[in-house]
């Protein structure tokens, strides 16, 4: 459990899903907070959704206003930074690129790929963490004190 | 971890030297996530953290606790209010060090972090890493302010000892000259303030609103040509506070409205800088928000002027503050007077001063320059005597970074703004301005390549007169460079770097020493100085090293082109340095960076004054004040100094 856990999480940073940020973060675990990184992710995915629904909502207003898109979008990075999903986060910035070049149909394709990466990010997640619960006594017994 | 430490709750109380656990931290986002994060992360350092996804709702927390917190990390971009308004409101308020933090790393936006007061900068995500060295940021601004207070005085006494004479020269307002003067005489006062003032900074005035709003008061009341500290003390009659609190928080708002009647007209205009305005005025955006910085500037310039004579020694700083002097004065002043007197006032001010501001400079070679940008500003509030809160988180900041006498110039430019938020501005409007007065030159700037670049050079620099501050103060540039590097103003960055922002000056300085030869006296800094530099900055160090070029300066085009170009080098780089840093820095090359900087006027003040020339710089430059700015496009006060010196 425990291997297959560490193995899940390399490869989640290998293919870019999450980076150095998510390591953070799991660094911070502990005996007091055990599903703290779970936890984050949770708050993330609670915030994130609400976002996105405001970034729908004023994609679909014409004309777009790029300003307030782009400042959608970059509290959606930042939130999607603090946990380390990274490709996520590399699509909010290029959404914040076409913002500032008014290119609207630009904005709209990166979004769309936006919402794919979030729900694959969001479904590996779960499975990861889904596995975590199970070699979380693993792990902590494991870990040295 | 946190019961253990004997700081704990006195961490604040600058105690200093032990690592404060148990600091109590109050963090601000409206983004949940990322306050539960960085709870975790701050708990684990052993802080005690108080969380408020609204800023007002810190706001008022912070009101009824005033000395319930260590220091505050907040996020920029905020729904209900502006993360930098946030930033100001506590700067004035309560004085504590603020450090803001975005997604965003645009320069333009750190810098006016910087400008505004902010102690650092981080970008998202957080690293841990960067919230460790937090307790630093609460024990700088505590000794900060106390050597603020007897550095400062020690450096005013003497400079303006040496300076009565020259203020005859000047045309600064009277009051400042005035002012000064009285300091002068007040020496024995000045002693006592100094142990006041030691005994105050751990009372350190906080200037709430209330007792700004009985200060403008009475300054209105006066007349503020005649608003003397004194006279603005017997005025507002508050118990505990003294004239020396009067007096920097005077400067400082007079920074801040010169700034802000700058911005009126357009922005810098107002500046003697003027010229250059393009720069400024970018400038101006950033320090728009502090009046402190402008108070702070207020001050630098009556120090600069001190400065001036002394210059050789630490011109550099007091350049750097001009610039920043005139970046703030564009900007709305907190004080938002609008008093034009104000401002050409500090222009003038700020012009000669240009070193006063680096008075900070002495302070600042005890700083590390990384955050020079901050401690540059700081320093130059913290001369003021960080009567402005803000300031003095810039002080601090400064001081700390700001070695040499680079370091210096630029946290003077830099702590201008940021001394009341607007130090930073001064720093960042160095930098910002750069950045946006170059651009492209910019872009390739690197910040962290600025830091390389000061921490070698820097040596010829400083030691020549442009009192550099010792090479590694470029702390201007670092902070540059730390700001793009990581988004983080944090030391570590440019820690230490302030010798990068030297270096690179050096660099600029050493080649445009012999481009300036050949760029003819024109000065015009501004423009071909600056281009010529991009390589040249060689030549830089020998401007600024030599203070024969000052002499030069005033006595023939050449040298003074060169000591111009000596001091747009620096201009340059120092535009780098103070905003540009990542520019200069980066490549010499990217010296073109647009003269426009400010940075270079102020090395060309910082330069000027070194030699004998400084009476001439100053003349020259309140001529450029004036609005000759010649060079204006691109020194704006290199313009000043140039012009007038191969005349």
């Amino acid at each position: 459990m425990h291997r297959r856990l560490a193995s899940m999480r390399k490869s989640l940073l290998d293919q870019g899903f999450l980076d150095e940020q998510f390591i953070q973060l799991e660094e911070l675990q502990d005996d007091s907070n055990p599903n703290f990184v779970e936890e984050i992710a949770a708050s993330y995915y609670r915030d994130s959704a609400r976002q996105m629904l405001n970034i729908d909502q004023a994609l679909d207003k014409y004309p777009l206003d790029f300003a307030k898109l782009d400042n959608l979008m970059h509290q959606f990075r930042g939130s999607s930074s603090s946990i380390g999903a990274k490709k996520v986060k590399n699509e909010s910035t290029q959404f914040q690129e076409h913002c500032r070049t008014g290119n609207a149909e630009g904005c709209r394709r990166t979004y769309r790929q936006l919402k794919k990466e979030y729900a694959t990010l969001k479904k590996k997640l779960e499975a990861y963490f889904q596995l975590a619960r199970q070699a979380g006594p693993l792990e902590t017994a494991s870990r040295p004190k | 971890m946190q019961s253990s430490s004997v700081a704990a709750k006195s961490a604040g109380d600058g105690v200093s030297d032990e690592i404060p656990e148990g600091l109590r931290v109050m963090i601000v986002d409206d983004d949940p996530t990322c306050l539960m994060i960085l709870q975790k992360m701050l708990r684990s350092c052993g802080y005690q953290v108080t969380q408020c996804h609204r800023a007002d709702i810190a706001l008022s927390l912070l009101r009824e606790k005033k000395s319930g917190f260590d220091i505050v990390i907040s996020d920029v971009h905020m729904p209900d209010m502006d993360g930098f308004k946030l930033l100001e409101h506590i700067g004035l308020e309560m004085d504590l060090p603020v450090i803001m933090m975005s997604a965003d790393d645009n320069n333009k936006v750190v810098m006016k972090g910087v400008t505004h007061g902010a102690c650092d900068y981080l970008i998202k995500p957080i690293r841990i890493e960067s919230l460790k060295t937090l307790w630093q940021h609460v024990l700088r601004k505590k000794k900060h302010e106390n050597k603020d207070f007897q550095q400062s005085r020690s450096v005013e006494d003497g400079d303006r000892k040496q300076k009565a004479p020259e203020e005859a020269d000047y045309s600064f307002s009277a009051n400042e000259g005035s002012w000064m003067i009285k300091k002068r005489k007040d020496d024995e006062d000045e002693s006592e303030d100094k142990d006041d003032t030691t005994s105050l900074k751990r009372a350190r005035v906080v200037w709430s609103v209330e007792l700004h709003q009985q200060f403008v008061a009475a300054v209105n009341q006066l007349g503020l040509d005649k608003a003397v500290p004194k006279k603005i003390l017997e005025n507002m009659n508050v118990p505990g506070l003294t004239r020396e609190n009067v007096a920097s928080h005077l400067q400082k708002y007079r920074i801040y409205l010169k700034r802000v009647s700058g911005q009126q007209q357009n922005g810098l205009s107002d500046s003697f800088l003027g010229t250059q305005e393009a720069p400024f005025g970018s400038m101006s955006s950033f320090n728009g928000q502090e009046l402190q910085s402008l108070a702070a500037s207020g001050q630098i310039p009556e120090q600069s002027l001190a400065a001036l004579q002394d210059v050789s020694q630490s011109t550099i700083s007091p350049l750097v503050d001009q610039g920043n002097i005139f970046s703030f004065e564009s900007p709305t002043l907190h004080f938002v007077e609008g008093q034009q007197q104000l401002s050409s006032n500090s222009e003038q001010m700020n012009f000669l001063p240009g070193i006063p501001t680096n008075m900070e400079p002495k302070q600042l070679s005890d700083m590390h320059q990384t955050a020079n940008l901050f401690a540059g500003m700081m320093q130059g509030n913290q001369s003021s005597s960080s009567m402005v809160p803000m300031t003095q988180q810039a002080s601090a900041q400064i001081q700390n970074e700001t070695n040499g006498n680079l370091a210096s110039m630029f946290s003077s430019s830099i702590a201008t703004p940021i001394s009341s938020n607007g130090i930073a501005n001064g720093v960042l409007g160095y930098n910002g301005v750069i950045n946006n007065v170059q651009g492209p030159a910019y872009d390739q700037v690197s910040q962290p390549s600025a830091m390389d670049f000061s921490v070698n050079h820097s040596t010829d620099l400083l030691g020549n007169g442009f009192s550099v501050g010792d090479n590694s103060d470029i702390p201007p540039t670092l902070s540059t460079g730390v700001f793009q590097g990581d988004a983080s103003m944090e030391v570590e960055g440019s820690g230490g770097d302030a010798r990068t922002t030297y270096d690179i000056i050096n660099d600029l300085l050493e080649q445009k020493s012999q481009d300036w030869s050949s760029l003819n006296p024109e000065l015009t800094f501004g423009a071909s100085p600056l281009v010529n530099m991009q390589g040249d900055l060689g030549t830089f160090p020998s401007f600024l090293g030599q203070q024969d070029f000052l002499g030069n300066l005033s006595t023939g085009n050449s040298s003074s082109s060169s000591l111009g170009q000596g001091v747009f080098l620096s201009g340059e780089e120092n535009m780098p340095i103070v905003g540009q840093q990542p520019t200069v820095l980066n490549t010499e090359s990217s010296f073109q960076v647009e003269a426009k900087s400010f940075p270079e006027t102020s090395y060309q003040n910082a330069l000027l004054p070194g030699n004998g020339g400084q009476e001439d710089l100053m003349s020259a430059l309140l001529k450029q004040q004036d609005g000759t700015g010649r060079g204006e496009d691109e020194f704006g006060f290199d313009g000043y100094s140039m012009d007038h010196l191969p005349i």
